[in-house]
């Protein structure tokens, strides 16, 4: 365990996003927990499988906090990596294309096509950068709804979400019950412990330090402190085994200590690797907003601090994991969740994988996770049609 | 399918005499916790054929895949610690079936069913059974046998007790039982000699209690 985990091979081939845009009318237009609203929305998605005739085998999986919805496949020839949770999608697999419609979008105030804080305010013609509302989990599930609506999809057979992923598929049934068959909510919490919060708070100090920040009017990436902040986040995804695993105290290039400070030891020049090309693919802005909704994510926030109530009107079965080297949402967690769930009656099963992968086990564990989600989800409609 | 279901459910039974007996006390439309549930063989049997809505608890990962694939959702916990996650009196039934003895403090684990469960069924492996007694008396040294095959030291069972101390402990706890059921293993050399006394000639014995 820890060391470098090979992914099965790719069964889903080439795929293409979609957009679906909302919004356009005021009316129309998306009304957000803060209070402001947001006009001229896109939602970028993929979907893997077909829908069926009654519309009744869709599963809506959700993204962890830089993911996007290039769940599995490639979008060409040239790409080098499948989507994030490839090895779960694809004929006889957990998510199984020949059974299952599978839907994952981009969430709104990300950067991978979905309306962010880099996407053009429809107002002024100008990006929005910081003008762009502080955003919720609530509010990404609503906007996926008018996703899912506009697909026709009365009700989804499940929400499955890893991390950030795992909020989400929370919150779905506590706004829209009637809407959610089922949930899995892997490596997730129901709201975050201050030492999560601490982390994005760093790191979006880190981002906000660097004079290339600029208070969000950068034309080029404020590329030092959004680096930063994605080591500092790195490091929690990961735990003590892993790294001693994977790094130990081995050595990059030299042979000896430069006795200077560029990165000696294996570990510094990886997190150098993970910093330095997160920021070619991550807005730093977008960073700032979605941990925000992070530390905001709080189901009970309706109820006044009381879960057992947010939960009152969520009747389905859930599939509740964590992992036991995970610190970042570690399994007590997961347990509150479930304990929650058991109080409201739900079916619900819960368990912690023994893993020693940390907070990044629930994409590297696929084939224990496979083996729950997959039973979970066969249980949940035994009889779907293809 | 669901015909084939019920048949293999019910083989899975058959070959646990104890565990049928079990399945025949459940009415029906009864909510059934069951400890230490295993790969989820008896709930699933209970869910198919009493119509029961079950929960399981169970550590072995595994075995909690066995039970997700069977459809029968489950709770990893040990029965060592408390299982807060279970509210008071949330279960009609709370199954605990030859674990008793594996348990650090049978007497707080049985506590911990009546907290949750209106009655709780206990399959005990009878320590006390003629067939064990001989071999400590005659043999010196601690039973092994069909229902025992582990040695001592290798053995889960670090509470071996007999019929007599479960009902002591029972009295103590203010734990009534409702119904004592002996049962005999398939190829029990005293089956027949039960009748006279379950605590010398049943291996197993089943108890429904209440609080």
């Amino acid at each position: 365990m820890g060391t470098k985990k090979e992914q099965p091979p790719t069964l889903v081939g080439i795929v293409q996003s979609s957009d679906y845009c909302f919004g356009d009318a005021p009316e129309d237009a998306l009304q957000l927990d803060c209070g402001r609203s947001l006009r001229g929305v896109n939602i970028r998605y993929e979907t893997y499988g077909t829908l069926n005739a009654d519309k009744s085998n869709a599963i809506l999986v959700e993204h962890a906090l830089t993911g996007d919805a290039h769940l599995a496949g490639f979008h060409s020839n040239t790409d080098r990596k499948p989507g994030w949770w490839d090895a779960q999608v694809g004929p006889g697999r957990p998510f199984d294309t020949d059974k299952y419609f599978i839907i994952c979008s981009n969430i709104l105030g990300g950067c991978s096509g979905s309306t962010g804080p880099s996407s053009i305010d429809p107002a002024t013609g100008e990006p929005y950068r910081m003008n762009f509302p502080v955003i919720t989990i609530a509010d990404m599930v609503r906007a996926q709804k008018r996703l899912i609506d506009h697909l026709g999809i009365k009700k989804l057979l499940c929400v499955v979400g890893g991390s950030m992923g795992g909020m989400l598929a929370c919150q779905w049934p506590i706004l829209y019950p009637e809407t959610v068959g089922s949930v899995a909510a892997i490596a997730t919490a129901i709201q975050i412990t201050a030492q999560s919060i601490a982390f994005n708070w760093v790191g979006r100090e880190a981002i906000m330090a660097d004079p290339g920040w600029n208070h969000g009017n950068y034309t080029e990436q404020p590329e030092k402190g959004l680096a930063i902040a994605r080591m500092l986040a790195h490091i929690t995804y990961l735990s003590d085994e892993s790294m001693s695993n994977k790094f130990g105290r081995a050595l990059q290039s030299t042979t000896d200590y430069s006795f200077n400070f560029g990165s000696d030891f294996r570990v510094e020049s990886y997190l150098n690797h993970q910093g330095n090309s997160f920021v070619e693919r991550f807005d730093a802005n977008s960073y700032l907003y979605i941990t925000r909704a992070i530390d905001y994510f709080d189901v009970s926030v309706k109820t006044n601090g009381d879960f057992r109530k947010a939960f009152e009107p969520v009747k389905c079965p859930f599939l509740v994991v964590s992992f036991s080297s995970d610190w970042l949402f570690p399994e007590y967690q997961s347990r509150t969740l479930t304990e929650i769930l058991l109080e409201n009656g739900n079916d619900v099963t819960f368990c912690n994988i023994q893993s020693g992968y940390g907070h990044d086990a629930f994409l590297l564990e696929y084939e224990t996770l496979g083996k729950l989600m997959s039973g979970f989800l066969t249980n949940i409609e035994p009889e779907v049609k293809p | 399918m669901t015909m084939g279901m019920k048949i293999d459910d019910a083989n899975a039974l058959v070959a646990r005499s104890d565990l049928s007996a079990i399945a025949e006390m459940i009415p029906m439309d009864a909510k059934i916790l069951d400890l230490g549930c295993g790969s989820g063989r008896l709930l699933k049997a209970l869910k198919t054929l009493r119509h029961a809505k079950v929960m399981g608890v169970e550590r072995n990962q595994d075995k909690i895949i066995e039970c997700v694939q069977r459809g029968v959702p489950v709770v990893q916990a040990d029965l060592n610690e408390q299982l807060t996650e279970f509210p008071d009196h949330s279960y009609d039934y709370v199954i605990l079936s030859r674990t008793l003895q594996t348990v650090k403090r049978p007497d707080k684990l049985l506590n911990e069913m009546m907290r949750i469960g209106n009655h709780g069924i206990i399959s005990f492996m009878n320590f006390g059974q003629i067939e064990a007694r001989l071999q400590l008396f005659f043999g010196g040294h601690m039973p092994v046998t069909k229902s025992l095959p582990l040695k001592w030291y290798e053995t889960e069972n670090i509470h071996p007790g007999t019929i007599k101390d479960l009902r002591n402990l029972f009295r103590s706890l203010d734990i009534k039982v409702l119904k004592e059921m002996p049962i005999a293993q398939q190829g029990d050399l005293f089956k027949l000699l039960i009748p006279l006394s379950s605590s010398l000639f049943a291996s197993n014995c089943i108890f429904v209690i209440s609080k």
